[in-house]
């Protein structure tokens, strides 16, 4: 009961995205399609729950002076670990991710999870936060990247809805991030109160 | 457990202890992976190589690469040639270029781009053949956009990225005839691409 409340929190209620607007970088960088909006997500999420649970496992062990170099080495090895896999077995997402992938090394949401929840709860809960969070950067990120794939090129997921010549470029480019995002939160915040 | 104390020992041996861990398992990840990255690159270069030839099957004689950072990979069908722009509206744009025996373009594809989606990024199809800026079939070494006085139409808002892309071409075919020159005098291989750059 306790893990599907840390798991929802992730998903709606502290979403990094649309509530604690974290990780902003790849946000906007990623999102010029849901695919890759999709895929950057998927990617983060991967590399939070596991730095969560390995966080979670050792916590005891990492005096606390220099946690946040331990933090930073182990968080740093899954994301290189998954670009090589990337690589490897997915060339086609290394392809349209390419530099953001090493980037989620810095992004605050994983740290900042490793630093506010696993350090301090179990390695089950931790897991749960981890997927939570995940999931909810993950649909944020694919949403974002609909609206802007369909308003810049008529398509979603490559599929067509109208003409591409009716699409408005902006969208696809960098403003059209900053625009989307702040109609999303926008609606979020309604909803949210509703 | 209780938790560990912050004192020096402890912190360089944990510190330590992690990042050993840390390398191994990096160590492990890169032996296993290496192999199918490899494959996937040269997966992607023999298929761009076949795409801008317009061949099936072709056989791939050892690539050569010149001091500009051109790479010339010579087949039993015609030449592809991997040249490098650094001035493309978004940076670096590489192309690969193949050429016929006539030493005609025969085909290319855009390698590595960072041009405007939507804009520049189009360079891909734009000068295919059929579009509306079509340069295949046209003589290399002294393309330029209709802007400079060329022939070439420049994708619409993008001529920075056109005039990148067409000095890539060119690039690619100047490598060529610099090698052919070169190979021409020792072994007498017939060819025909003996257009001087000098006339242009």
């Amino acid at each position: 009961m306790k893990n599907l409340k840390v798991f929802l929190n992730g998903l709606i209620k502290e979403n990094p995205t649309f509530v604690l607007l974290l990780g902003m970088c790849p946000t906007l960088g990623t999102t010029s399609s849901a695919f890759n909006g999709m895929s950057m997500g998927l990617a983060t999420m991967a590399v939070l729950v596991f730095s969560n649970l390995i966080i979670a496992l050792i916590k005891n062990l990492i005096p606390d002076m220099v946690r946040i170099p331990c933090y930073i080495v182990v968080i740093a090895s899954l994301v290189t670990i998954l670009q090589m896999l990337i690589k490897a077995y997915a060339p086609a997402v290394d392809a349209s991710l390419g530099l953001f992938i090493p980037l989620i090394v810095v992004n605050c949401i994983i740290l900042g999870r490793a630093e506010a929840f696993a350090a301090k709860n179990g390695v089950v809960p931790s897991i749960f936060d981890g997927l939570g969070i995940g999931l909810g950067f993950t649909w944020a990120l694919t949403l974002l990247g609909a609206c802007r794939e369909l308003l810049g090129t008529g398509k979603v997921f490559g599929l067509t809805c109208f003409p591409e010549q009716y699409g408005a470029l902006l969208f696809v480019l960098a403003p059209g991030a900053f625009i989307v995002l702040g109609y999303l939160i926008a609606v979020f915040n309604k909803l949210k109160k509703a | 457990m209780k938790k560990l104390e912050s004192t020096l020992p402890n912190m360089v041996i944990v510190l330590t202890l992690i990042a050993v861990v840390a390398g191994l398992a990096l160590g492990y990840v890169n032996s296993v992976t290496a192999g199918p990255i490899q494959e996937i690159k040269a997966q992607q270069l023999a298929d761009g190589i076949k795409a801008v030839l317009a061949a099936d099957e072709l056989n791939v004689e050892e690539p050569e690469t010149l001091d500009d950072g051109s790479v010339i990979y010579r087949t039993d069908k015609g030449v592809a040639v991997q040249a490098t722009d650094p001035n493309g509206f978004g940076g670096k744009l590489t192309v690969l270029v193949g050429f016929n025996s006539e030493g005609l373009i025969q085909g290319y594809q855009v390698l590595e781009t960072a041009e405007t989606p939507g804009l520049g990024a189009k360079a891909g199809e734009w000068f295919q053949k059929g579009q509306k800026g079509d340069i295949i079939g046209k003589q290399a070494g002294n393309l330029t956009v209709k802007k400079d006085g060329g022939e070439v139409d420049a994708i619409t808002a993008s001529t920075i990225t056109s005039r990148a892309f067409l000095r890539c071409v060119n690039a690619a075919y100047a490598a060529l005839a610099s090698q052919e020159d070169a190979q021409t005098g020792a072994t007498q291989r017939p060819h025909s691409l003996t257009s001087p750059e000098g006339e242009e």
